[in-house]
């Protein structure tokens, strides 16, 4: 395969992990932890494909799943926002009640054939060299993944009620003097991330993978979607970035198979999730104490150039991640 | 804009931290609001502000009676407040910062905000780059990007709260000439502050809060006296503790050129000796550095050179739980945050502090200890009550109790605090008690009489500078205040620092 | 708010999500009365169905015991699962070593401290990340759970190769010698697995209650700060609590192997969601140790009553977690409720005062 083809398969096996990856990055950055994700994704994939199925239609389908993704979302807001009982519970809850609940309903459809998103080159692009193929031979799904993350981006560093987005996750209280209705927005946000990853079980079950059985497949991709953000920083480029690494290694597993029969074959899929998890390390590193105090003592050279690299890869949350905030 | 507040009362629970207060501010000029930490100054302005409401009270703007229901309304009224710890957003460029929540446009007009915030800049002399991070900035340069911000956004008023708390000598002279030149351009500002320095050079009309009410009103030029005794209440003579030291060859404690710092703060080649039962009282403004010298001597925070040592031992770098080990306890004023524990009882507390090695606690001993604590400290309390139900009061009372009873170091915040004249009485009359058996205790607090009456020397200490220490006998309370106003530390290096 | 309107409260919590349940099995076109009857059923039909919800609950309740130490000092030990799986690793290893050697019970008694050893050294590992690496609990034990099933796929597949066949299935099963011994014959359920899981959750019930460790451990749950100045160690005694839960998940992980109706074999998804079924446990106990003992059977009887709707009603046996997931979710939700009316009606009286 040569590494046009290779960049285009990426990029075709991308769009769940992007919308679930960017979604939790804007609820994130609101200051609302959604640790549903992996129980989330399976709900909406299996609510999408038999929505799709059943009304053989695509889009009713991936609103569907956006739906259920944004009502989940919307438990974990008022578990916490209004109730304030902590997110981390009611969203590990989630994640096993939303999967279970998959199982359940969507039994009846297990191994069902049904729609899929169809292949839409744009014709004259697809035929630009090397970006052509890449870009503009695939389908509506990656098209739109494209899109939402240059809008994402946009969004929160360009305007506004972006600015006051990241103003939500960092200082609440200062957003509060800006005029921001603090909570009622921490809602907002957590709906339209919900929403998002919604639309990632959509893209799963409507195109990635199509169909629904259980087990689906991709159990544990909604743990690896919530590392990913940490390791992007909060950012929806980086955030965008590590979801097609994470692609990429799933791609690489398959092919190192071929090239090292001794190995198991069943144990190259689970080689990106330990990978993910190292990488993390190495993006919290610098938050360490301990690790600043080892710099101090290396020879400056040496330690200026290791605190470079540690302050690239580093990443900080948003400052009220996680936090409740009440006025007084 | 002329601002008026009539007979603002709030409460917080048993607390009336206004009571009835009401302040008048002439447009055009620079209004000081001084009192001590607790007198309700943050409170009123928070209340003009909109961030809390009143109990009862009006606020007029220009003689109008208005209702203010958030800061945001606060501004587009006019009135902008510059908060203690700065309400901006690290993680943001100066720019962003600049421009959000400036106005509905869903795109801003980053140009026209960047000229804007430069011609702003330039008219203060301040000098802000736009895209810098705030989390780079100096706290001074922070406080000039809420200024311009607030000024872009139309306020006529001006409201800042401790300001001069974090930054240098140079950036609070940098603030004031802004601020004057904002009162000659008509606008009213509001200065809150306990440094009486400040307020006397800065401002031109000062009214005085103490325990939540207006005790004084003065317009320049001022009598220190007067503002100190308007802060303090009149000094009344109390019997000072008389005790005749042992002057033991070797002290208890001593620092050998000590250099201590946090992020803002240093306190730099101090040196000092502490002899057994020796009583040490810290004066000075909160975050001056008495907490850094704490730290330092119960091992929270290293000292980054300079050597501690402990009763004839270096005890440089050892850890909290060493030194505790080694007798010396620490007690901290955060109460619930970082002291108590929410949630557990009193006897489970004793139990905690009175760990003595073995595997299982003995309950009833922990209650017994519990009920001779509660009788020893006068705890409204039973062993079972959880301590979130305490009083404060109450629960300062526990952390006393909670204090191990044999100790070399006793280092101590607020003893007192949230504690009538009777019962400080009481407990200093305990703590005198374990001086008697050589225990030293150092401790801070910001009652200038408890300060005077309980202290054998006091150290001040002044933007991380700490005065040699002085006979508490020699000095009365009007010398007290005026040195921990800044008066005496002159402009002069911090090296000059010595005991 | 009165005692009556407080149990009200938590009544109409669990009745909602019993409700949801039997609307999702409308929903499915099922009789939520026979979908719960079979579940009765097949949990309590007869002893011997009785026998294996007795055999779950033994993994359950070591997985709550140890959950209720690390959720004491606030810690969210979501790495339970690969640390049941790398117990169970570490079994096999000493059973494979141990069986041709060693009398049957010295082998098991090795096993369960290899277990023991496995378990606690992958939780260390997680609260080594969370304490030296920052990185935060939930995601390294995520990390690590990958990572143990991934050992477990390789293991499996390669070093311990079953002869002759080479599937995921699992590794050769150990001879019945090596199996627990039941109570009775046809009951498959040994005393020692309901007897070790019994005595882990009263041993750690106690230790909450009356050791120092214990109180310490709450105190660093509560609030890590002042537990620090008030002369606690913290940062050992939550990387104890992680090795200490480590090593009652290994434990669980021997039970999965040797015990008496397991496979007696090492196999992928050895841990079987028992340690997330243990964090469920805990939660809807509120964290408490004696409340952890009935709440893990009534969970563990869910789970494998379950099982039989997949086999007699074309239903999925996630039911069961489905049951499990509303229950917890609606005490969550009932908790939130009652502190909001609590802090309400205190604000009230203060007010009044």
């Amino acid at each position: 395969m040569d590494i046009v083809t290779f960049a285009a398969v990426v990029l075709a096996a991308s769009p769940p992990i992007i919308f679930a990856v960017i979604g939790e990055t804007i609820t994130e950055k609101a200051g609302v932890i959604n640790l549903s994700l992996d129980g989330s994704i399976l709900l909406t994939a299996m609510t999408a494909f038999v929505v799709a199925l059943t009304t053989n239609n695509l889009i009713l389908g991936c609103l569907a799943g956006m739906a259920v993704g944004a009502a989940i979302a919307l438990i974990i807001a008022f578990a916490s926002l209004t109730l304030k009982q902590p997110q981390v519970a009611t969203g590990f809850v989630l994640t096993l009640l939303c999967r279970d609940l998959a199982y359940v309903l969507g039994n009846p459809y297990s191994r069902v054939p049904g729609p899929q998103v169809p292949h839409t080159p744009i014709p004259g692009l697809m035929n630009l060299p090397v970006i052509g193929p890449i870009l503009f031979d695939q389908n509506p799904v990656v098209y739109l993944s494209l899109v939402l993350i240059v809008l994402t981006w946009a969004y929160m560093y360009k305007t506004q009620p972006g600015l006051k987005l990241q103003g939500l996750g960092e200082k609440p209280a200062a957003t509060y003097v800006r005029g921001v209705n603090v909570n009622r927005m921490r809602y907002v946000y957590t709906a339209v991330g919900g929403a998002l990853v919604g639309l990632g079980g959509a893209a799963f079950s409507l195109l990635v993978k199509p169909g629904w059985a259980r087990p689906y497949g991709i159990e544990g991709t909604g743990w690896i979607a919530l590392a990913i953000v940490i390791f992007g920083g909060w950012r929806p480029l980086r955030a965008a970035a590590g979801a097609y690494f994470f692609v990429l290694l799933q791609m690489l597993a398959n092919t190192l198979q071929s090239a090292l029969p001794s190995v198991p074959t069943q144990v190259f899929p689970t080689l990106p999730f330990p990978l993910m998890i190292l990488t993390l390390v190495l993006v919290t590193l610098g938050n360490a104490d301990w690790v600043n105090r080892l710099l101090n003592r290396l020879p400056e050279g040496v330690a200026r150039w290791l605190r470079r690299t540690i302050k690239a890869l580093q990443t900080s949350p948003p400052a009220a991640l996680g936090t409740v905030w009440e006025k007084q | 804009m002329r601002v008026e507040l009539r007979e603002i009362h709030k409460r917080f629970g048993s607390v009336h931290a206004n009571n009835g207060i009401t302040l008048k501010v002439t447009p055009g000029t620079i209004h000081g609001l001084l009192g001590e930490n607790g007198a309700g100054k943050s409170t009123l302005m928070k209340i003009l502000n909109g961030f809390i409401a009143a109990d009862s009270g009006e606020i007029l703007l220009d003689g109008k009676p208005v209702t203010m229901t958030s800061p945001a309304q606060a501004v587009a009224l006019g009135v902008g407040m510059l908060y203690q710890d700065p309400l901006d957003f690290p993680a943001l460029t100066v720019l962003d910062n600049f421009v959000l929540g400036c106005s509905p446009a869903l795109v801003p007009d980053r140009r026209r905000a960047r000229r804007d915030l430069r011609d702003l800049c330039s008219q203060f002399d301040f000098t802000l780059d736009p895209d810098a991070h705030v989390s780079d900035l100096s706290i001074g340069e922070r406080q000039q990007l809420e200024i311009v911000r607030l000024l872009w956004l139309g306020a006529r008023t001006l409201v800042l709260d401790e300001p001069t708390t974090a930054i240098s000598a140079q950036q609070r002279d940098k603030l004031f000439v802004a601020l004057r030149k904002l009162a000659e351009g008509g606008k009213s500002v509001i200065f809150v502050s306990h440094k009486l320095e400040e307020v006397e050079t800065l401002c031109d009309e000062v009214t005085v809060l103490s325990r939540g009410r207006v005790t004084g009103h003065a317009q320049q030029p001022y009598s220190t006296e007067k503002l100190v005794q308007m802060m303090f209440g009149q000094d009344i003579p109390r019997v000072r503790r008389q005790v005749q030291l042992v002057t033991t060859a070797e002290p208890l404690l001593r620092l050998e050129r000590v250099t201590v710092s946090d992020w803002r703060l240093e306190i730099r080649n101090l040196n000092l000796d502490v002899m057994p039962g020796e009583v040490i009282g810290m004066a000075g403004l909160e975050g001056s550095g008495q907490l850094l010298l704490l730290q330092a001597c119960c091992g929270l925070r290293p000292p980054t050179s300079g050597r501690i040592w402990l009763a004839g031992k270096d005890v440089t770098g050892q850890s909290y739980h060493r030194l505790r080990a080694a007798g010396v306890a620490y007690m901290p004023a955060g109460r619930l945050e970082e002291g108590l524990i929410a949630d557990m009882t009193l006897t489970e507390h004793l139990a905690l502090a009175e760990y003595q090695g073995g595997f299982f606690v003995d309950w009833p001993q922990a209650a017994q200890s519990a009920a001779r604590g509660i009788e020893r400290y006068h705890i409204k309390g039973q062993p079972t009550s959880r301590v979130e139900e305490l009083s404060g009061g109450n629960q300062q009372r526990t952390l006393l109790a909670l204090l191990p009873s044999q100790l070399q170091l006793l280092l101590m915040e607020h003893p007192t605090r949230g504690l009538d004249v009777e019962s400080a009485e009481h407990i200093w009359g305990l703590l005198l008690e374990r001086t008697q058996q050589g225990t030293a205790i150092i401790f801070l607090s910001s009652d200038l009489d408890e300060l005077l009456d309980r202290s054998d020397r006091i150290l001040v200490f002044f933007g991380g500078r700490v005065s040699a220490p002085l006979n508490a006998r020699q000095i009365n309370v009007e010398q007290l205040g005026e040195l921990i106003g800044g008066k005496g530390f002159g402009g002069g290096g911090a090296d000059e620092s010595r005991g | 708010m009165s005692r009556a309107a407080d149990w009200g409260l938590r009544i109409a919590g669990i009745g909602a999500a019993l409700l949801l349940v039997t609307l999702i099995l409308a929903a499915l076109g099922t009789s939520p009365a026979q979908a719960f009857r079979l579940i009765w059923d097949g949990a309590v039909g007869s002893p011997a169905k009785f026998a294996y919800v007795l055999t779950a609950w033994a993994p359950v309740l070591l997985c709550a015991a140890g959950l209720l130490l690390t959720f004491a000092a606030g810690l969210w030990n979501i790495g339970i699962e690969g640390q049941v799986v790398m117990g169970a690793i570490f079994v096999t290893g000493m059973l494979r070593l141990t069986q041709d050697v060693l009398p049957p019970a010295a082998a098991l008694f090795l096993a369960a401290l290899a277990g023991i050893v496995g378990g606690a050294l992958w939780a260390a590992l997680a609260g080594v990340l969370r304490l030296y690496g920052q990185v935060n609990e939930i995601f390294g034990g995520l990390g690590l759970n990958f990572i143990a099933g991934s050992l477990t796929v390789y293991l499996v597949l390669g070093p311990w190769k079953r002869a002759g066949i080479g599937s995921t299935s699992g590794t050769q099963p150990f001879p019945p010698k090596l199996w627990l011994p039941p109570i009775l014959p046809g009951i498959n359920v040994s005393l020692v697995e309901i007897v070790v899981g019994l005595a882990a959750i009263v041993l750690v019930c106690l230790a909450l209650r009356g050791t120092y460790f214990g109180l310490r451990l709450k105190a660093i749950g509560k609030n890590l700060r002042s537990a620090f100045l008030l002369g606690v160690p913290t940062e050992r005694h939550m990387l104890a609590a992680f090795a200490l839960c480590g090593a009652l998940a290994g434990l669980a992980g021997w039970v999965l192997v040797v015990g008496t109706s397991s496979r007696h074999q090492l196999f992928p998804l050895i841990s079987g969601g028992y340690g997330f079924l243990g964090i469920l446990v805990v939660l809807l106990a509120n964290l408490n140790a004696l409340w952890s003992i009935p709440i893990s059977l009534f969970f563990a009887a869910i789970s494998m009553g379950s099982l039989q709707l997949a086999l007699q009603a074309q239903l999925d046996s996630s039911l069961g977690g489905v049951i499990q997931g509303l229950l917890v979710l609606a005490v969550l939700i009932v908790g939130g409720i009652r502190s909001r009316l609590a802090a309400a009606s205190s604000e009230r009286t203060a007010r009044s005062r």
